[in-house]
């Protein structure tokens, strides 16, 4: 049953080193305050899990928190490269990480795989790529038809941690707009957390929405612009033009530290 | 009004690619700034999938981000992720997928994921996203690239979407149900795929370019087809329209 917790209470007690942890949100609602709050207390050694890991692993990686990356498209959405990810990969910097990679497809299907708590998932995917080479995926003969098929193993995250718009009382959750992979990635990890914009007497029914009964989640953090500089469809707006400014910031590893610092880490620069 | 740049020739090529098409996959970018064009120019019931989930997105200005408000608010139908690969992309639901990618080989397949070795790269890219489902399952892929020797490569670094692998028959054998890429448009031109080879061949060349200018921006040795033609120049209506959609 989801308790209503504060947002330091909540990664104090749910996420651990060394833990593989999902934070997901397909370019909407990315669960940026969690992730600052997850530096904030100095967890290490994890095992970052997200389809696009975007500025938040950006900043994630580059502040040395992770040991493994397992991911789908690693760029700065419109706007060019994650230099974090890059410099990290590239250089090792500031610690070497090790990667798995797959298509969207895969990704997505590694998670219904681990909702589903089946071992696997099939699909018609990876054929003829090199992307085959260098991941974990097998092929199998359908049992049936005798197509050859691609079987991605399940993803099971220690922690998935998402952000919606709003939850009730009882901790029961609703979000809208593009719903990206957020509720498998829930229904697969031990543990979750959602942080939320707001919370409401009542779910009103909205068209589309996912509905999150609270007693499959751990956690429900009361997180006003949690997502931002994501967005929260209906209550906040992507802030496009951070996405473009982040091109120069992480660009200098210096630069980057010092924003972190000042924006996140809530340190006083003193030189 | 000045005249057309290349990039914008290329766009606009691009859209009118889109002029006779139902359903149309899209990336960011050039892809984007086209298919919303052709919209606007040729074809207004255009339907644009995103793979954020976004299906007949109707997008007023031109998404920095696939996952933009914009696409979401505007969608006739909003769908998860795993929904959009599995029962739209994955059955051929779309007709054309529009591409791009750092690297492209004689057969069209693309490179999106690294330069250089794959544990010591040169340059990190961003990797596949959904590029080599969406590539396999279409009805048909269109690439949108720019032609230099730094993308036209004899050998791709890394095969992260098929186009025709290594020759004709190879897609059917990976059973791919899309039939893969049918048209490369770039800033000086048009390749196509020929039948029997499954390789490129140079087709069409947009106005002021010549032969050898496509040749000398190509890794390889470029094909030229016998009856080579002439992009038809932009209309003051089109230049007029990218130019509009681009201040938005």
């Amino acid at each position: 049953m989801a308790e209503i917790v504060s947002l330091p209470e909540a990664v104090a007690e749910l996420v651990r080193d060394g833990d593989s942890v999902a934070l997901e949100g397909f370019t909407h609602l990315i669960p940026f305050a969690a992730g600052h709050e997850v530096l904030r207390q100095g967890r290490r050694e994890l095992e970052l899990i997200r389809m696009t890991p975007d500025v938040l692993y950006d900043q994630m990686i580059g502040m040395g928190a992770a040991r493994r990356l397992v991911f789908s498209y690693g760029g700065n959405p419109g706007v060019g490269s994650l230099h974090r990810f890059r410099d990290a990969i590239e250089h090792g910097w500031p610690a070497p990480i090790e990667i798995e990679e797959h298509s969207h497809a895969g990704m997505a299907n590694r998670y219904l795989a681990g909702a589903a708590d089946l071992p696997f998932a099939v699909l018609r995917g990876y054929a003829g790529t090199d992307l085959a080479a260098h991941t974990n995926v097998r092929f199998i003969e359908c049992p049936y038809t005798g197509e050859r098929l691609a079987a991605v193993a399940a993803l099971a995250p220690d922690v998935a941690i998402v952000h919606a718009q709003e939850a009730d009382h009882a901790g029961n959750v609703q979000l809208w707009g593009i719903p990206g992979v957020q509720k498998e990635a829930v229904l697969a990890a031990t543990r979750s957390l959602v942080t939320v914009e707001q919370i409401v007497e009542r779910l009103e029914p909205r068209p589309g929405a996912v509905v999150i009964p609270g007693w499959v989640l751990d956690a429900v953090a009361l997180t006003p612009r949690g997502s931002q500089p994501s967005y929260s469809l209906g209550i906040t707006e992507r802030d496009n033009d951070f996405y473009r400014r982040w091109d120069a910031i992480s660009r200098d590893r210096d630069a980057f530290l010092a924003w972190m610092a000042e924006h996140v880490l809530g340190e006083v620069l003193v030189r | 009004m000045s005249e057309a740049s290349a990039d914008e020739v290329q766009t606009i090529v691009a859209a009118r690619a889109l002029a006779h098409t139902k359903t149309v996959f899209i990336g960011v970018g050039r892809p984007s700034t086209a298919a919303i064009l052709a919209r606007m120019v040729h074809n207004p019931s255009l339907v644009l999938v995103y793979e954020s989930g976004a299906i007949g997105a109707k997008p007023f200005h031109i998404p920095l981000s696939i996952g933009d408000g914009e696409l979401a608010a505007t969608a006739d139908a909003v769908v998860s992720v795993p929904e959009m690969f599995n029962d739209w992309i994955g059955p051929g639901r779309i007709e054309v997928a529009f591409l791009s990618a750092a690297q492209i080989d004689r057969f069209a397949n693309l490179n999106s994921t690294v330069i250089g070795d794959y544990d010591h790269p040169v340059t990190r890219l961003p990797g596949a996203g959904g590029a080599p489902e969406i590539a396999a399952n279409c009805e048909r892929v269109i690439v949108v690239i720019p032609h230099s020797r730094r993308t036209f490569v004899e050998r791709l670094d890394f095969v992260t979407t098929v186009g025709y692998a290594d020759g004709p028959g190879a897609r059917q054998r990976l059973g791919m149900r899309g039939r893969g890429p049918t048209a490369v448009i770039t800033d000086l031109g048009v390749l196509e795929p020929d039948p029997s080879s499954a390789q490129l061949v140079l087709t069409q060349l947009h106005e002021g370019v010549t032969v050898e200018n496509a040749r000398d921006a190509t890794g390889w040795d470029l094909a030229v087809a016998e009856q080579l033609s002439v992009t038809e120049p932009p209309s003051d209506t089109e230049l007029d329209a990218l130019r509009e959609l681009l201040a938005r």
